[in-house]
């Protein structure tokens, strides 16, 4: 589950932006994770520290000079590099005051763009298509540059990446509504041509995010119409000459109407994009979202609505969104979890959860006025107030991580100590939910290698919190059970939504093996059978004048003469006690309630001994007659098994028993009482079945037409 | 021959009022009820629960009490703070006198009828006496605080007893002191701030007072010592109406839940001499207050909010199944509110405070039977006529060419002309009518509309001819018998030279228009006729009556026709007898005049004149319906009597040309919608 944690604003955008403009060229990473160099605003570059917004250097071009390209910084020697008036090149380090001054080369062609690569010689990308290493540039800077695109061929987009310590430069173009891809290697230089195809009419690229992984490119291309392809790039094409590119449809935007214009895409981790200028949903159609999108699932992540309107510009830098809107820029971290069962439900499924889980909120250091920050970056006014804001959401970014370390080998009342505050707020921020998980998956790390750490009452907490799942910790369930922590067992049972059947199953198997006496000291949730009487009170099973007797006749029907006094088979008499102790039932009564699937469970319950199925069986028949006793079908407690789970289950473990069972000699009694119900039941649908065409007719009946002040009929008279 | 194209109307928006009071005259077999918008109706118990009167409201009346003096004395009192007697011939006022008590509350007659006492806002108990065309002012009873609510005369008349907020009062008739005191304790904590309105008391020969409060308590005190006997909770809500059987073994009290509760006198344990009041039954017929109720010697009446008038047979008291042990309930009135210009296709609703003219909708496509057809013209209101004064319509008719609209109030009776041509419509009211017209019972244009026929207060009828220019008094028939009894239904032959009229006292007279005079009386049968109307080719006069009984009677030859004979002899009433609505019109198809048409409330039926009526009864004791049997053996050939149900409630049903139906429902669920939210209560599961 992807999370966009609350944004703050980097820097304004200079006065001048017009409505499509929004001043800025481009955002590249600095010297560390934390320095960008923003570039625009008036032709001038500026370094910034992020966490702390605040610039550290600004250069600016003279007055009449214009910067046409991001600037860069070289990895190696701390140069900045940037392009102004098309072809003028300069360079220039921290110290340097005076921008008048630095290293200047004018070189013979016009410049695209600089890329930066952090342990490579940038490389220098001219418009008409040609590249160079900086180094072999600087060397010769009036040197000829051929010119590989035709003519009218722009570079739309381009970007660069190191393979194999070997540079490799992407660049797409578009030529009267064709697009074409380049891939430029260096040492040997080595070009090759895609034709991308276009997509119907009217409909263009607007966005482009390339990704290398695995000896191949990834690039997701945004189409107008709102459609994101996937295109793979092999680094070693096979045939020479321009090639058509396969492209797969990853994702498709909920484009209510018209076509995207300003719309921007960057790829994340772990299948994930973010969009911006797109809609996030066909009902609302607003566009001024950053999106996050789960492409494997294509489930929404999470959104942000973005102020004053977006002009398509999108930067991603490590961990880090930045983006344009209104008059601001700001920068919104992010957080993109590992693909699970769980976060593939994407967001809805989570807000659900947070309805449902809405507890007293807790004012502490680290939840803040979230209403105030909001307004404040509408404004894009800085106070002292929204500094403080700032300065809190940096500490709440690096808590999560200073967590982690602190519960790294420490002892369990220490952890406890630590996470105390952590677990507190947690249900107020969801920010916090991704690292839940994370220190879910610590500690249970911690527990398996050390046998002796513990910590029950935190995994406790991070259970209660809703938010853990199966599949984002796997093997969290097993360690219970191992652990013989029937309370924590419990806890997963009930917040877990994908339990595996296979766990399901063991959980059944240790509930079942584990003896009363073990459960005295155990502590369980006894809300599903609290208003169940407590073992051995025989039930009244009648209501509203109804005694379901159970008939031995095989016919069907209805049989009017009362059963023999001697023969003791109203069934509602039969093992009215309840096999098994009251927490032990709210055990089983969890897993009767799991959600399952038949073909993957039954293979499973075949595990357990005949004991313990003739036990459960005897169980779901003390439950079967105790609420089919009752009018209603269901046991009372909020969450007491409904009479379709347990004949359910009572189905299942006879499928997956029965040989055992009809050899069992302590089983006969049990399966004739099952057959049984059986025949209730079966006599109760045929019952039912009677009276469905007189219920039908019923209904036909009801249906009253509508009629109108005025009608006109046609009657005829007999 | 029996498919027809129907008209289903719903859009008259007819609105019964609420039933405020009621008194019972035991002697006449009559039930007075007074409802919310100051209308007096008479029904008359002993001639199948016919309504037989109707005295219109008017908007300056508004009534709280009503009671009978004699048999045919009727008074009323009301919030105006007026006492009105009614002339029961002429349908008005008598004349009104005012008590000076402000707003009278109630209104209670000694058993002598002798006295009146009115109980007043200011708190004084009002004694007049009763003279034969007047009643006169004697004196009040010692003037207390607190507005009177409620008064019952003990049966010797020397004691009254006076309900009032939080107490009863009992006073002496001769000294005007009260000599008993009564303090009624408020309802349950919480509502003890409340005034505990006495709504009811009943004073009983052995001195027993009953009341019914506000508090939801029905209660019996002694009079004499003045302690309590016994309480009944019966209700969350208020105790509205109280009434005690003549015998006095028992006692029913309507509540705002809309209950009638009964209790009977009688002992615990059989054998027993000694006999206490009991609380026996609670009927549910109402879903609002039930303002009113009464006893007759077989059933339980109540009426309220909810405008309707239950009569509920008191199933002890019925020892044969008769008409009289079945349910009743009245919620439309006994005539037609409804007439209708055939060939314009022309409906005009009558209200109490204005007539609306609507022009039928239609369709260019036809279908089969069962199907419904879509409507491609739409219906129109053409005219809303507001009425003048503040008295209510009584009656109103259309010409059947529609050019022609009249009605009348009990202070005048308007004419008016109506221009119609294509979307324009105007309408002139007649400014200059001849001076006998004064109020009209009933009104009638003639089949070619040159004239109208007015019958008037005093019992004649009135012919008037209209031309474009004028209007002028043609003849004033006076029936032979010398008979007051108001005319309440008119027939006019299509060639214009029948006149009949029929009058409360049963009478039907004859008069030919052409030689302008009485031409017979048609054997009087002893039920209130309730529907006639003259066939178009035969003249033979149709009539039915109130018992449901129909009969045809020729003019020309002066005697019944052999169809009445054999239809008497075969009993149309048999399949008739389960429902209890009167047929209310009758009217003939213009493209076979051999089809009659007549309808009641639940049903319409076409009877085929020409056809035999043998095999009547078995049809109708038979369940089969028509529908299933196959076309051979269906009855429908030679079948004279044709009945559809699928239209209810009926408000008028007319048979136009081209086998074309029109049918004016009105849902009763239409009704409820718009009347007030009935008090809140729990139900089970709510």
């Amino acid at each position: 589950m992807a999370e966009l944690y609350e944004g703050f604003t980097l820097c304004g955008l200079a006065a001048g932006q017009s409505w499509e403009n929004s001043g800025i060229l481009g955002i590249e990473p600095g010297r560390d994770a934390d320095h960008v160099i923003v570039t625009g605003a008036g032709s001038t570059v500026t370094v910034y520290k992020v966490s702390d917004q605040k610039p550290l250097g600004s250069w600016a071009a003279k007055q009449g000079q214009a910067v046409t390209c991001p600037a860069v910084l070289h990895g190696q020697t701390g140069e900045y590099v940037v392009v102004h008036d098309r072809n003028v090149l300069r360079i220039w380090r921290d110290e340097d005051i005076n921008f008048e001054k630095v290293f200047k080369a004018t070189l013979s062609a016009a410049v695209s763009r600089i890329h930066a690569l952090p342990s490579s010689e940038p490389l220098v990308l001219f418009q008409r298509g040609a590249v160079r290493q900086l180094d072999a540039l600087l060397a010769a800077p009036q040197q000829a540059v051929e010119e590989v695109l035709s003519e009218e061929e722009v570079i739309r987009w381009s970007s660069c990446f190191l393979e194999a310590e070997q540079p490799l430069l992407l660049f797409s173009t578009e030529k009267s509504g064709e697009c074409f891809l380049y891939l430029q290697k260096l040492n040997p230089d080595v070009l090759h041509k895609y034709n991308i195809g276009s997509e119907g009419k009217g409909v263009c690229p607007i966005g482009f995010t390339a990704t290398l992984e695995n000896k191949c490119i990834t690039l997701l291309c945004l189409y107008s119409s709102g459609c994101v392809y996937k295109l793979l790039v092999s680094l070693h094409p096979s045939a020479e000459g321009e090639q058509h590119l396969p492209k797969s449809l990853l994702l498709k935007l909920p484009v209510s109407k018209g076509v995207l214009h300003r719309a921007a895409i960057a790829s994340l981790e772990e299948g994930h994009i973010a969009i911006v200028g797109a809609p996030h949903s066909a009902s609302t159609g607003d566009r001024d979202f950053l999106c996050i999108w789960n492409t494997n699932f294509q489930t929404l992540q999470a959104s942000k609505k973005l102020a004053g309107g977006t002009y398509g510009q999108l930067w991603c830098n490590a961990g880090k969104l930045y983006v344009t809107h209104g008059k601001v820029l700001t920068v919104l971290p992010y957080r993109c979890e590992k693909s699970s069962l769980a976060a593939a439900l994407g967001k809805l499924k989570q807000t659900s959860t947070q309805e449902v889980m809405s507890s007293p909120s807790v004012l502490n250091w680290n939840s803040f006025p979230h209403e105030e920050a909001a307004l404040q970056q509408r404004t894009g006014m800085r106070t002292r107030n929204s500094k403080w804001n700032l300065k809190s959401q940096a500490t709440l970014a690096t808590s999560i991580n200073q967590v982690l370390e602190d519960i790294k080998g420490v002892s369990r009342e220490e952890v406890e100590e630590v996470l105390e505050p952590f677990l507190s707020c947690s249900p107020v921020s969801p920010q916090f939910q991704l690292g839940l998980t994370d220190i879910a998956v610590e500690l249970l790390k911690r527990c398996q290698a050390d046998p002796g750490f513990y910590p029950q009452s935190v995994l406790a907490r991070l259970t209660q919190t809703g938010r853990l799942s199966h599949s984002s910790c796997p093997g969290f369930l097993m360690l219970v059970l191992e652990k013989r922590d029937y309370f924590l067992a419990q806890l997963c049972l009930q917040h877990f939504p994908d339990i595996p059947e296979a766990v399901t199953c063991a959980c059944l198997k240790a509930f079942l093996s584990v003896a009363d006496a073990d459960l005295v000291r155990v502590s369980v949730d006894l809300e599903g059978v609290s208003l169940m009487d407590g073992p051995g009170q025989s039930l009244e099973g009648v209501q509203n004048g109804f005694s379901p007797v159970l008939l031995e006749e095989d016919s069907c029907d209805v049989q009017l003469t009362p059963p023999k006094l001697d023969q003791s088979s109203s069934w509602t008499d039969v093992s009215l006690t309840c096999p098994v102790g009251l927490k032990k039932s709210a055990l089983l009564n969890e897993i009767i309630q799991s959600s399952y699937s038949e073909s993957f469970l039954l293979p499973h319950l075949k595990d357990l001994s005949a004991q313990q199925i003739i036990l459960f069986l005897q169980y779901l028949q003390y439950l079967y007659v105790r609420s089919s006793g009752d009018v209603y079908t269901q046991l009372p407690g909020l969450r007491a098994p409904t009479i379709t789970q347990i004949m359910d289950w009572v189905s299942l473990l006879l499928d997956a028993h029965f040989a055992v069972l009809v050899m069992a000699p302590e089983a006969k009694g049990l399966l004739a009482q099952l057959h049984r119900f059986v025949r209730s039941q079966v006599r109760l649908y045929s019952e039912l079945g009677k009276i469905q065409g007189t219920l039908q007719e019923l209904s036909k009946i009801n249906k009253a037409q509508e009629i109108g002040l005025y009608s006109i009929e046609v009657i005829e008279l007999f | 021959m029996g498919e027809f194209k129907v008209h289903r109307v719903r859009f008259f928006d007819y609105m019964p009022s609420g039933i405020r009071c009621m008194a019972f005259n035991r002697k006449a077999d009559r039930l007075a009820l007074a409802r919310l918008n100051g209308s007096v109706e008479i029904f008359n118990f002993s001639n199948n629960y016919f309504q037989e009167k109707v005295i219109p409201g008017s908007d300056s009346r508004s009534i709280e009490a009503i009671c009978w003096v004699g048999c045919d004395r009727l008074f009323t009192a009301g919030l105006n703070g007026e006492v009105v007697e009614y002339d029961l011939e002429r349908l008005c006022p008598k004349y009104t006198l005012d008590a000076f008590g402000g707003p009278i509350w109630t209104a209670a007659c000694n058993s002598a009828e002798t006295h009146f006492a009115f109980g007043c806002e200011d708190g004084s108990v009002k004694l007049f006496e009763i003279l034969p065309d007047k009643i006169q002012f004697e004196r009040n009873l010692d003037r207390q605080k607190g507005r009177i609510l409620s008064l019952s005369w003990h049966k010797t008349g020397t004691l009254i007893a006076a309900g009032s907020l939080d107490v009863i009062r009992v006073f002496d008739v001769k000294s005007g002191h009260s000599v008993q005191r009564i303090l009624v304790d408020r309802g349950p904590a919480g509502t003890r701030n409340k005034d505990c309105v006495v709504w009811n008391v009943a004073f009983l020969s052995d001195y027993t007072i009953v009341s019914g409060d506000s508090a939801g308590k029905v209660q019996l005190w002694d009079a004499n010592k003045g302690t309590l006997i016994k309480t009944h909770l019966v209700s969350k809500w208020d105790v509205l109406s109280l009434s005690v059987s003549e015998n006095e073994d028992s006692i029913v009290a309507g509540t705002s839940e809309g209950t009638v509760i009964q209790f009977q006198l009688l002992s615990p344990t059989i054998g027993d001499a000694e006999t206490q009041w009991i609380r026996t039954r609670t009927f549910k017929h109402h879903t609002h207050d039930v303002r009113a109720v009464t006893e007759t010697k077989t059933s339980v009446v109540s009426g309220g909010l909810d405008t309707q008038l239950v009569i509920c047979p008191r199933m002890d008291k019925v020892e044969v199944k008769s008409s009289e042990s079945v349910l009743r309930k009245v919620i439309f009135p006994h005539r037609s509110l409804v007439s209708c210009a055939k060939k314009p296709s022309l409906l005009l609703f009558q209200f109490p405070d204005q007539l609306e003219l609507w022009r039928l909708g239609g369709t260019d496509t036809v279908g089969k039977p069962g199907e419904s057809l879509p409507v491609t013209r739409k219906p129109e209101k053409l005219i809303q006529l507001k009425r003048k004064g503040d008295d209510h319509i009584c009656c109103s008719t259309i010409s059947e060419c529609g050019h022609w609209i009249a009605y009348s109030t009990v202070s005048s009776i308007r004419l008016y002309q109506l221009q119609c041509d294509n979307n324009n419509i105007s309408i002139s009211k007649v400014s200059k009518l001849p001076k006998v017209l004064r109020s009209a019972h009933q009104l009638q244009f003639s089949a070619d509309s040159s004239k109208l026929f007015v019958a008037s207060e005093q019992a004649t009828i009135h012919v008037i001819s209209l031309s474009r220019s004028e209007c002028t008094h043609v003849h004033t028939f006076k029936p032979k018998s010398g008979s007051s009894a108001p005319v309440h239904l008119l027939a006019a032959s299509a060639d214009g030279q029948w006149l009949t009229s029929a009058n409360r006292h049963c009478e039907i007279n004859v008069y030919n228009l052409k030689k302008l005079k009485h031409h017979c009386m048609v054997p009087v049968y002893n039920s209130l006729p309730s529907a006639m109307a003259i066939h178009p080719e035969t003249n033979n006069l149709l009539m039915a009556h109130a018992d449901q009984q129909v009969f045809e009677f020729s003019i020309v030859d002066k005697q019944y026709t052999d169809w009445s004979r054999k239809l008497q002899k075969e009993g149309l009433h048999r399949c008739r007898s389960k429902w209890h609505t009167p047929i209310t019109h009758i009217t003939f198809n213009p493209s076979a005049p051999s089809q009659v048409m007549l309808h009641d409330t639940h049903m319409f039926c076409i009877i085929d004149q020409s056809l035999p009526l043998v095999d009547l009864k078995a049809q109708f004791y038979s369940r089969l319906t028509p529908k299933d049997m196959s076309e051979t053996d269906r009855p429908s050939k030679n079948n004279a009597f044709k009945m559809c149900k699928k239209y209810q409630p009926l408000l008028h049903v007319n048979l136009l040309e081209d086998d074309w139906l029109v049918v004016v429902e009105r849902p009763l669920i239409d009704i409820h919608s718009q009347l007030p939210a009935p008090v809140r209560q729990k139900k089970f599961g709510t």
